[in-house]
């Protein structure tokens, strides 16, 4: 074997992220009636790096892209419907429901899902969906909070998402968030774990290439929750970084904290523009 | 009962007579093949939905039997021919006993 | 407890069968054709079988099947540890004799559809599924 050979060889054993398998230029169309935008101008934060961003909708196979088009084939909205009966049912020792409160869900809660993380003035720290649900069990209802990462705790976030779906994302990264902001994209660049491993190496520098048998997204979670076929449930966004850290082989932050709030508005931020998606469907 | 069972089934409210309408059905099941083991290496117990069936108005359009390699969530799709208005009645049977059931009303357009 | 070289060797060749086996069609998907049909001949065509070439999820595999005047349709996975999937029995308001289902494939396979045709003979249908191994786990 010859020396150009060797070399050929480590290099391919060097970069296991070879094979190139751009996004795809499908439409998105919901029930056959609303086009979603799934790829749009990158906001501004981000113009230095990339021109346009890009669901993780477009780097999946068509049977998955398929099972997101429609409202049955989607997995996801039996547990929508779950959520659904959530909310009328009165919980703790308040006897409230989320409905006591908030009355029909597709009102109150439209637009609710595009601009989380937020921040939140009273309690002087910027939140999540899911803390947010679960101060109102705690506080308003008196009831148990519900596992962040749980079944009914997705179930809840994707049915507040299905009232903002197609609306652009659009959270908030200035004035009392910035700081909070400032965090996420820290830890979006910072190397982590044993493989050395940030975020953006994955999704900024290489989307689009094959990771193994895995097409690498941009990481936009403007489809979260996402039902995800591996797993077969719902998955919300500190589920799915706690795997990716995890895939770097580190230790990870919890579900829940504030590291991981910070890289949730980071992330979000990453998508705005695009039409939230939430749940959606991927593998 | 396994936990929070919830069926959802997709039919047209309306059908001319004799007309193939297309039905869908989902229900909110773990489908626990009995194939994998917990933390501890112990097999955990199959525990899945055996058997779905779907009539229109007592007469039969289909009776599956259903093993483990269905995927969780089970979901089915078919055609049933609508003679006349009636209902079409679901029923999906669980390995514990339980039985869960949900109907649709159809109306002649 | 100590090997030779060539107990060694064998211990690997018996593992790397092992580790093949699972994927082949196995005996049990025989004897389900041969229970479901009682032995009798089967047809190359009057049953089709739809699936992808490449499942992005062995996990939910959407699968179809359709064979007109069929009182029964029988699905198998070959290649898994039990190859049953689901048999679509039809009744007299089915307006087709096909239906659509997701399914699970422990890995690279063929699926089989074997269907009971009106007349009461038997025909089959088969698609090779290419189940892919992600990078991340997640």
């Amino acid at each position: 074997m010859n020396y150009k050979a060797l070399t050929a060889i480590a290099v391919a054993l060097a970069l296991p992220l070879s094979a190139h398998a751009d996004a795809d230029d499908d439409t998105l169309v919901l029930n056959e009636e609303e086009t979603l935008v799934t790829k749009t101008a990158a906001p501004a934060h981000l113009s230095d790096v990339m021109d346009e961003v890009m669901s993780g909708w477009h780097f999946r196979s068509d049977e998955t892209q398929a099972l997101q088009m429609d409202d049955f084939e989607n997995p996801a909205m039996v547990f929508v419907d779950k959520a659904m009966d959530a909310w009328e049912t009165a919980e703790g020792s308040e006897g409230k429901s989320c409905s006591s409160c908030h009355d029909e869900v597709d009102e109150s809660m439209a637009g609710v899902r595009a601009v989380y993380p937020k921040w939140n003035e009273t309690a002087g720290e910027v939140r999540t969906l899911a803390t947010q649900i679960n101060d109102c069990r705690e506080n308003q209802m008196g009831a148990e909070p519900w596992k962040y990462t749980g079944g009914k705790m997705t179930a809840m976030e994707a049915l507040i998402s299905v009232q903002s779906r197609g609306m652009p994302v659009n959270v908030a990264i200035d004035g009392p968030a910035q700081s909070t902001w400032e965090q996420g994209k820290e830890m979006y660049y910072a190397r982590t774990g044993q493989l050395e491993l940030s975020c953006a190496n994955c999704h900024e520098d290489s989307y689009g290439l094959m990771i193994r048998a895995d097409h690498l997204s941009q990481g936009q979670i403007n489809g979260f929750p996402t039902y995800r076929l591996k797993n077969a449930k719902l998955n919300n966004v500190h589920a799915r970084f706690k795997g990716c850290v995890r895939d770097t082989r580190a230790e990870t932050y919890k579900p829940g904290s504030s590291e991981f709030v910070a890289l949730e508005l980071y992330v979000a931020s990453r998508g705005n523009g695009l039409a939230v998606e939430g749940p959606s469907v991927r593998n | 009962m396994a936990s929070g069972v919830k069926p959802r089934v997709k039919v047209p409210k309306t059908a001319a007579a004799g007309e193939a309408v297309t039905i869908k059905t989902l229900i909110s099941h773990q489908m626990e093949s009995g194939q994998r083991k917990d933390k501890e290496g112990n097999v955990i117990p199959r525990s899945i939905i055996n058997r779905f069936t779907c009539a229109f108005n007592g007469q039969m359009v289909a009776d599956v039997t259903i093993e483990p390699a269905v995927s969780t969530n089970p979901y089915f799709q078919f055609e049933a021919t609508v003679p006349e208005a009636g209902e079409f009645a679901f029923t999906w049977y669980d390995d514990d006993g339980s039985v869960y059931e949900t109907s649709k009303a159809i109306k002649i357009a | 407890m100590e090997f030779s070289r060539r107990e060694t060797l064998a211990l690997g060749l018996g593992a790397a069968v092992m580790t093949v086996l699972p994927f082949r069609v196995n005996a049990s998907a025989e004897d389900r054709i041969a229970e479901f049909t009682g032995g009798a001949d089967l047809a190359d065509t009057g049953v089709e079988l739809t699936a992808p070439e490449i499942a992005e999820n062995g996990n939910t595999v959407p699968i179809s099947v359709s064979a007109p005047g069929a009182t029964a349709i029988m699905v198998l996975a070959t290649g898994n540890p039990t190859p049953g999937v689901a048999t679509f029995n039809f009744g007299p308001l089915a307006a087709s004799q096909a239906a659509a289902t997701r399914i699970r494939l422990a890995g690279t396979q063929d699926v089989v559809a074997i269907a009971k045709l009106a007349d009461g003979s038997f025909a089959k249908a088969s698609a090779a599924v290419k189940v892919t191994i992600g990078g991340c786990g997640g």
